[in-house]
Parts: structure tokens; sequence; C-alpha cells
């Protein structure tokens, strides 16, 4: 277990450091030049090379990339070229908000995905399952700005149940979570009802069966434990997709988390704090898919660490 | 009628009155949850008992089933449980609440012979003590012989034939039945033929076969699995070899080591090629004068390809004739083994397992091998249809001359097909030489478990009372470095070799 847990780590930090490599390339090579964005319209060229110079931005590549990464390994992700404060501090004081964020949209997902795919499956070929199924596939394919103004549009504007946006009570919560849960339920129910439907079919369910068992207990008992096997790795990758969503999603409402933070940045070029944006996104994916791993064998016996 | 209850009142007759045990102990059985718990709640769904008292019954119904250790079992996965034991589990979970009936559909199809021994006997003796009824659904009439007292023969959803069992097989009424009979492979059937050359077609000398399993940070290899430890023997042209064994001896990893599948150390020749150093030109060529015919011919054929393409494709991929050659060698090989030319176009979801299995063997003789592998090739296959792929493989040794390496877990089989037979046991032989030398004069305990182990198709026959079979098979994995003991087999005479008891 010690030596999985090790390898799995080192195995991460070689990742990020993949990401954090790919991303600085990405940047250099783009077109758009962080110091214009700096120094103004106005400034003149001597004044455009001494910024660059004070950034460090006109030595070489390989130079600027091993700063950083020197600087990364002491915890240090930089300082905003705009904002001129630390970009750890900046994550970090949004962070909260992001995982709060998330926290609600995955119970959402769950909860809206699961149970229609439970459903579907148990009523399979059924006008229950064709509508369900028509939904989700609704609901993957919607674009998130749609989804969030609909919902903003219903419940904030016309019914006025939550406020528009912004961020601090739960009832801030639950539009924005509501909006991703939604999204990524599709994918969700999906998944559970073909999982479910392959496990109903097997011979264990037929033991079930024979004991006599309640067809409550042989659905919640039997299937749905064996049924949710897959899912639980699906979440894990889910997290990375998260991170796309929440760039819309958190401007759409005005949350103050790393995804509006994000978008501010790459318009601004500020690339301190797209690089950190990245890794902490990278890291959650990591994470994430660390968790599911380590919790698969708590749910499946058959599963060892190794 | 019970065929009109409602499923409510179904429901509570399921597991109390008519209990059931199935064909697949390895798939009938919750994976995520204890063997205690699945047992606690057959119980709890009948009676109002606390979950303790359940708890202690389900204990009791695994020590009736005679599980070894079973307070552990209790908190055991069924993964962690053998086949045979976790149909030991399946019997006591049915047989907790002591029903009136007791449905065994195939109950020991999936088992290994000796497991399947165990089982029978175990299924008798609980019969004896709890006076249940059991109905017994199989199409091995060896069990039917040792475990029924009336018989049902039914075919195409039809009952055939009822009578009692003594009666059944000394006088069977309906037709069918006397062809199903006759068609059940005995033991001491086989036909002796003259001696074959000596000639070797394939040549094993102290072939190992060595899997590895990783650990650690760096994923080292900790420990192996010996699946074939120190085999050697000799194919001989024209004959049928017959390798012996129960699951995870090792018999099917010869056969792929034999095709370079696997990789082994020791020496393996083919028609005087050493196999090690091969690359990708020189397996091509070896695969030319090896083919393999496996256990079940719906899988190993393509179902959105034609049979006709599918026979004629090891023509294509050697660079054999033109198109309509291979047409022509196709059809003729579909005559071969007994199919008709205008079926070449099929696919094969459109033919019996029977006739796949043929398909299979016309493909394995396109290319006019000098040794066909066959692991299991007629397990998977009813009584009747594997009497008939037994006597076209047979048929086409003597027109073709080919040998067959023929794997097998049925002694009954393989004492009706084979020239010279190997027995083996956890990764090494432990006794090998003629067919008349292994089935008449068995030395080696083992095979004399195998050949005793295996159900007689007559209702007359008094079964030795020795001592009932139990244990489990020791495991295959040693740490590196660390190894089994090698077995040295000693000549008794003529060729027969046999392995020191171990």
């Amino acid at each position: 277990m010690a030596a999985y847990l090790a390898r799995r780590l080192l195995q991460s930090v070689l990742i990020l450091l993949g990401v954090s490599f790919i991303t600085y390339v990405l940047l250099y090579v783009l077109p758009a030049d962080p110091v214009r964005q700096i120094a103004g319209r106005s400034a003149t060229a001597e004044t455009v090379e001494n910024i660059r110079h004070e950034l460090g931005l006109d030595r070489p590549f390989i130079v600027q990339y091993g700063r950083y990464l020197a600087g990364l390994v002491q915890g240090d992700l930089g300082r905003s070229y705009l904002q001129k404060s630390q970009v750890a501090e900046l994550i970090a004081s949004r962070l909260p908000a992001t995982l709060l964020l998330m926290l609600g949209a995955i119970l959402c997902e769950l909860a809206i995905g699961l149970t229609f795919g439970v459903l579907a499956a148990l009523k399979r070929g059924t006008f229950l399952d064709q509508t369900l199924m028509m939904a989700s596939f609704i609901t993957v394919s919607a674009p998130q700005f749609v989804v969030s103004l609909l919902l903003l549009y219903v419940f904030a504007v016309k019914l006025g149940w939550f406020p528009i946006g912004g961020y601090g009570t739960f009832a801030h919560l639950v539009l924005p979570a509501l909006t991703l849960g939604i999204l990524g339920s599709g994918w969700y129910s999906r998944m559970m009802r073909s999982s479910m439907i392959e496990v109903l079919r097997a011979d264990f369910i037929r033991t079930a069966r024979a004991k006599g068992l309640t067809r409550a207990r042989v659905v919640l008992g039997h299937a749905l434990p064996n049924a949710i096997l897959p899912v639980i790795a699906m979440i894990g990758i889910d997290i990375g997709i998260f991170m796309g969503g929440i760039v819309v999603v958190e401007s759409v409402f005005g949350w103050p988390g790393i995804g509006q933070l994000a978008w501010q940045a790459i318009q601004r070029v500020d690339i301190p704090i797209i690089m950190g944006v990245t890794l902490v996104s990278a890291l959650a994916i990591v994470l994430g898919n660390l968790l599911a791993d380590l919790v698969a064998p708590f749910i499946d016996p058959r599963i060892k660490l190794k | 009628m019970l065929t009109d209850l409602p499923e409510s009142q179904m429901r509570s007759i399921r597991g109390d009155r008519i209990a059931m045990i199935f064909q697949e102990p390895m798939t009938s059985l919750n994976p995520v949850m204890t063997v205690g718990s699945q047992l606690a709640e057959a119980i709890r769904a009948h009676e109002t008992v606390s979950r303790r008292d359940a708890r202690a019954r389900a204990l009791e119904a695994l020590r009736a089933v005679r599980l070894s250790q079973p307070e552990r079992r209790m908190g055991q996965y069924p993964h962690e449980l053998s086949g045979g034991m976790r149909q030991r589990v399946m019997i006591a979970m049915a047989l907790a609440l002591r029903p009136e009936v007791l449905i065994a559909d195939e109950p020991t199809t999936a088992l290994d012979v000796t497991v399947q021994r165990e089982v029978l006997d175990l299924l008798r003796d609980l019969q004896r003590e709890t006076g249940t009824a059991i109905i017994l659904i199989t199409h091995d009439m060896g069990v039917v012989a040792e475990m029924a007292d009336r018989v049902i023969v039914m075919r195409h959803g039809t009952m055939v034939e009822e009578a009692p069992a003594a009666q059944l097989f000394a006088a069977p009424q309906a037709q069918y039945t006397r062809d199903l009979l006759a068609a059940v492979p005995r033991m001491g059937n086989g036909a002796t033929r003259g001696p074959v050359t000596t000639d070797p077609v394939a040549r094993l000398s102290d072939v190992v076969v060595r899997f590895p399993l990783k650990g650690g940070v760096l994923g080292r290899t900790t420990h192996q699995v010996h699946a074939v430890e120190g085999v050697s023997f000799d194919i001989r042209r024209g004959e049928t070899f017959a390798l012996v064994g129960e699951s995870g001896c090792g018999k099917s990893t010869i056969a792929k080591a034999m095709v370079g599948l696997v990789p082994h150390q020791g020496r393996i020749e083919v028609a005087g090629q050493p196999l090690v150093g091969l690359g990708g030109v020189g397996l091509k060529a070896l695969r030319r004068r090896v083919q393999m015919v496996f256990q079940d011919p719906m899988a190993a054929l393509d179902p959105r390809m034609t049979v006709g393409d599918q026979i004629a494709e090891p023509l294509l991929i050697h660079g054999i004739g033109t198109t309509p050659d291979r047409r022509a060698r196709a059809a003729d090989l579909m005559a071969r083994v007994g199919l008709t030319a205008d079926q070449l176009d099929r696919y094969p979801h459109e033919f019996s397992g029977g006739q796949r299995q043929r398909i299979c063997i016309a493909r394995a003789l396109a290319l006019q091998p000098d040794l066909i592998i066959a692991d299991e090739s007629v397990s998977a296959l009813d009584v009747s249809v594997q009497a008939k792929v037994l006597d076209l493989l047979r048929a086409l040794q003597q027109e073709f001359g080919i040998a067959f390496l023929f794997i097998s877990h049925d002694m009954a089989v393989v004492e009706n097909i084979s020239d010279r037979v190997g027995v083996m046991y956890l990764g090494q032989i432990v006794e090998l030489g003629t067919r008349r030398q292994v089935f008449g004069n068995p030395q080696h305990p083992y095979t004399r478990r195998l050949i005793e182990a295996v159900p007689v198709p007559d209702p007359s026959h008094q079964r030795a009372s020795h001592a009932r079979l139990s244990g489990e098979v020791p495991s295959p994995v040693h740490p590196v470095g660390g190894g089994p003991a090698r077995l040295p087999l000693a000549d008794i005479g003529d060729g027969h070799l046999v392995a020191a008891a171990g």
C-alpha cells in the first residue's frame, strides 16, 4: 500500500512536470505579448524593452522555463504581471470557492445522474427510459452558457428564488452547482444505465432472486454496489472536465473562484496566473484519479493496489 | 399451481421451500459481499431472526457442507475461494433453510473432475441427512448414473422418456435415449492401434514457463507463477498425444509455448527446428506446421467474416495460391469436415456449435500442418456432437497422418482418443505412457485419483468405497529464487514413466 502510494505520487510529479512544460511552450509560442499588456498602448519602445528585461522575458526559452521550475520546486508560483501579488496567494484566496462549487456540482451530478441511470435500467425499453435517455443526450450536448442563463432567467429573474449572482450563502451556491450538475449528469446516467443493465443480467442477481429476496433488496443490495464500480473511476476523471466548465459558469454567476481568475488572466496574457491555475487544475485531476483508485478497493474487494 | 402464483408469493417460496444452485460457481455469488453476509441474508429473507442468530446459522450451514475453516470463510469474499469452495457456499446457502426441493442446474459441469466428485458426494450425503428432493439438471450421463433415482430425457423442449435410472440405462426405450447413451464416452472403450513411428514431430525437453508477479515501489518481480516446471515429452508423427490434468495444471500453457505465444525456457523443437530465437519469419513458418483448435468455436471465429474467408485466410496469410485456388481449397476442406461448399458464404452464427468446431478444424487443416494442437476442443460440445467430432479427428489423422496434441480435462475422452498420455499436476508431468499403461495400470496416486473421480455412466457400477477426497491444490506461486521440488520420472518398464509420489 505504501509502495503503491509512493509510486503513484512519483508518477503524479512527472505528470505535473509534463503539464508545466507543455503549457509553458504553448504560452511562449503564443503571438500575444504580455509586455504590451502591462506597458499599455502609449508606452515607448524603450519602456517595453525595460519591462521585458525586468520580467526576464528577453531570455531564451530554456532559461525562462528553468527559472520558473526552480521557483516551482520551492513552492513559488511567481508573481502576477498585472496584479503585482503572489500567484500562490491569489489562487489560495480563490480556491475555497471553487472547491465548494465543485463539491456541490458533483453531488448534484451524482444525485441526478445515478438516479436517472438506475431508473432507466430498471424500466429498460419503456417510455420512461427513452425520455430519460433523451434528456441525458440533451444535457450532454447543451452548451454551458445556455443552461446557466436559462436557469438564471427562470429561477433568479422570474421566480426570484435564488440570487442572480455572487457568493456567500447556500442560496448563492444552488444555481451554479445545479448548472454544472445538470450538464454532467448525462454522462453518469448513460454510464449507470449500461452498467446496471449488465449487472442485472449477472448470475449472482439470479442467485439473489432464487434466495427469495425482495426486488428492492436485489436492486439496492446486490445490483447497485456492483454497477457503481465503473462510475467511481469516472468521478476521478470528471474533476478535469469540471475545471473546463467552471470557467464559464463562474463568469456567468460571478462566482469568485479560480475559473474566473483564469478567465481574466487569459484575457490579459498574465502568464504566471495562467500557469498557476493550469498546474492547480492538473493537480486536482491527478489527485482526483488517485483518490478514485484508493477508494475502489473499499467498494470492490477484488481490487488490490500493487 | 405454482405457475399461477403472483411474484410476491413466489418470492416467499424461493429459497425457503425451493432452493437452487447453478452451473457457474465463479459468477453466481456477489463479488462485493462477504460469504457470511450472503448466507445470512438468505436466512433473514425468510425468517425473522436477529443478525447475530442468522450469522450463527450461516456458520452452521458452512460446517454442514464441510468447508474448511468455516469461521474464516464467513468474512471472505467469493474471489478468495476456489471454484469447488464457492459451489459449497452455494449449496450451504441453498440448504440453510432446509428446502423441500433443491434444483441443481449443472452443479458440477464447470468443476474439475476431482472437485466434481467431492461435490457430488456432498450432495448425496446432505440429501440423506435432510431428505431434500433434488432435481438434477445435467448433460453428463455419468453424473446421472451416479446420482439419479428417476430420469427424464428431454429433447427440443419435450420429454422423450421417463424411467427409473437403472431401467433407463439397461433398457432405453426411445431412439434418442439410445443414441445418447451410445455417444457417451466410456472408459475402457479406446481402440488399440498398432505402434506408430518413433519419428518425432515435436520434442520438448525440460520446458519451463514462469509468469512474473510484480510488486514494490519500482514494480520489480517479487514472485513467479510456476505454470510449467521442467516438462519433457515428444509427439510422434501421426499419433495422438494427450495431456490431461485439472484447471491450472499448465497444460494449456504448454500449448501456447509450443506456438511461441508465451516465452519459455528449455528446449522446444518442432519438426527438428528449435523455437528459441525464432524471429517473425521463423515463427510464421513454424505456424504453418503447427495449428491450433480451441475450446469455444464461437469465440475463435470472427463473427463478421464468412466461414469461407476464414478457412482460406491461413492460405492468404502464407501467400499460397490465387483467390480462386484458395476458394476451391476452402470448399474442399468444408466437404472434408462434413459440411458443404454452398455454406462457404455464411457467417459463424448460422451454424451450430458442432458445425462451428468443424469449421475451426477445416481452418486448421488448410495449411496441411504436421501437428494440430487441440486445446479442450470438444469440451464445450454436447456428447452426441462430441462423439462425431472425435470420429472426424480420428478419420483426418488416418488420412493425412497428422499428429494431435490433445489437451483435455476429460479422462473418458482422452482414454478414447489418445495413443499416449501425459498426466500433469501443478506444472509437472507425474505420469506418462501409452494409453494402456496409464489407464490400465495407473501408478501415480494423482492419476488414480483422476481416474477414480470420473463418474461412470452405469448405475450398477459399484464405486470402491475409498477415503473421501478433500484438500485444496497447493499454490503454484513462489518467491523469486524459490520453486516447487522437481519430481524426477522413473521408467517402470516399456517407457511408462512415473514420478515419485510427492
